[in-house]
């Protein structure tokens, strides 16, 4: 009878309004068998690790096209850490400069997808991130 | 149990973390859940159900940012969203509409797939409540999906039932029909805004207008469990009608004032612990029928069962036949 399911929060961080990505990917996981909590647009980061604190979440997916996520990747990290969810993994989708890639994964971004990025994969790597 | 303590002593994180546990029916979770039963009872139960679209979500946002202006008792949200029938996935996105909410430590929403359950909300749902009373969260509301006509578990599980109904979603004849509309301890017409408003409140009241003082007899697995009715002579409760715009905060402190003078009349009627009494034996009757059934799928032989089902599949005996047939080798 016991069912552990792969939680992921969806979420949108910073102003721009474009969730087209963010719903296609929350999609993909819903029918790769996750349950996806979706939060909507212009999240700040507190209110994001506040919804993964809630949720007890596995892993949060944040869709950034704002060119902001070099201040917002390591914010939600770190407010993660403080409220003792240090095991939450944390990948990115949007339009991310390559230059910003190796500094991103060093903060622990366990995936990053830009335009283009086949779901498959993003499926594959989330099951890896969180090892069920 | 440490987790049982941080929970007691209102660690969010351990709660999440608890609340994860018993909807994944874990070993964990079921010593959580035995371990805190004693420390429920305490919290007001409102269950919030209506078509989808009808603005369950930004009511349950409204009244819960009401509820914390108004006074300082804590709110549990517990959203209710479907699982694919084919993948067992979900996306719950109930959280869209809360977002005003956020930053409240006040206020805990949890999101929650029905993994195959068909009553509006999931097997776990009364759990997971149940782990919030004991938090001391004073207020829970459960969100259902977005509900048709029977989806009327919610009924079973809160003190106090909302319906929400919005202009222009069916005639007279769908308000008559079993089901829903039944439930009801409080009916809201939210979009109140919108046109058709009039002729969706004429339905309604005049639906209520027909309805008269009964016994209440929820079915339960086929079987019927019922709350008697309250004494001719004490005053039968008839749902108010309450008009709202949610997205506007407009008509809220009005059906905050019909939910909480339905507790109030629960309190006085006896109703409430009638309910109560009724829940837990409702939830006792699943639980044995679970236990045993996987007790006798235990013991029984799989080689026995697999060639009775060829016997159904092959249209020799009937399912029904099949059941009597193995109860009588196996109760032996």
């Amino acid at each position: 009878m016991t069912e552990k399911k792969i939680r992921v929060l969806v979420a949108k961080p910073g102003l721009d309004g474009h969730d087209r990505g963010a719903k296609v990917v929350a999609r993909a996981l819903r029918d790769a068998g996750m349950e996806v909590i979706y939060t909507g647009l212009r999240q700040t980061p507190e209110m994001i690790a506040e919804a993964a604190l809630q949720e007890d979440v596995d892993i949060v997916g944040l869709s950034i096209l704002s060119g902001a996520h070099m201040a917002l990747a390591p914010r939600i990290l770190e407010l993660l850490k403080n409220n003792g969810q240090d095991q939450v993994k944390v990948f990115i989708g949007g339009i991310i400069p390559d230059e910003d890639m190796p500094r991103l994964k060093e903060m622990g971004i366990t995936g990053i997808y830009g335009p283009g990025a086949s779901t498959d994969d993003i499926i594959k790597d989330v099951r890896e991130a969180v090892k069920l | 149990m440490l987790l049982i303590k941080s929970v007691l002593e209102g660690n969010r994180l351990a709660l999440s973390r608890l609340l994860t546990q018993v909807e994944n029916d874990s070993a964990e979770g079921q010593a959580g859940l035995a371990e805190l039963f004693p420390y429920t009872g305490k919290a007001h139960l409102i269950g919030v159900t209506g078509a989808p679209g009808t603005g369950k979500s930004s009511l349950v946002n409204q009244l819960t940012l009401y509820y914390r202006k108004g006074s300082d008792k804590k709110v549990a949200i517990v959203a209710v969203d479907p699982s694919s029938p084919f993948t067992g996935g979900a996306v719950l996105g109930d959280r869209v509409r809360m977002r005003d909410l956020s930053g409240d430590e006040g206020v805990f929403i949890r999101s929650m797939a029905t993994r195959g359950s068909l009553g509006g909300i999931a097997q776990k749902t009364a759990s997971i409540v149940q782990i919030f009373d004991a938090a001391g969260y004073e207020v829970i509301i459960i969100e259902t999906v977005g509900a048709g006509q029977s989806e009327v578990d919610v009924a079973r599980l809160a003190h106090t039932t909302v319906v929400v109904e919005a202009p222009g979603l069916g005639d007279e004849i769908q308000a008559i029909k079993a089901g829903i509309l039944e439930i009801a301890d409080v009916l809201v017409i939210n979009k109140a805004d919108r046109p058709g408003v009039e002729n969706t409140e004429r339905a309604l009241r005049s639906t209520l207008e027909l309805a008269h003082p009964t016994k209440r007899i929820f079915r339960h697995h086929g079987k019927s469990m019922s709350i008697s009715a309250p004494p001719t002579n004490s005053k039968m409760w008839i749902p108010p009608i309450v008009k709202t715009v949610a997205t506007e905060g407009k008509g809220i402190d009005e059906l905050a004032a019909s939910i909480a003078k339905h507790a109030e009349h629960l309190r006085e009627t006896g109703d409430w612990a009638a309910r109560d009494r009724a829940r837990l034996g409702s939830e006792m009757e699943t639980l044995l029928r679970e236990a045993l059934v996987d007790r006798f799928l235990e013991n029984i032989q799989q080689q026995k069962y697999e060639e009775m089902m060829e016997k159904v599949v092959n249209r020799n005996i009937s399912p029904s036949e099949a059941v009597l047939s193995l109860l009588n080798e196996n109760l032996k």
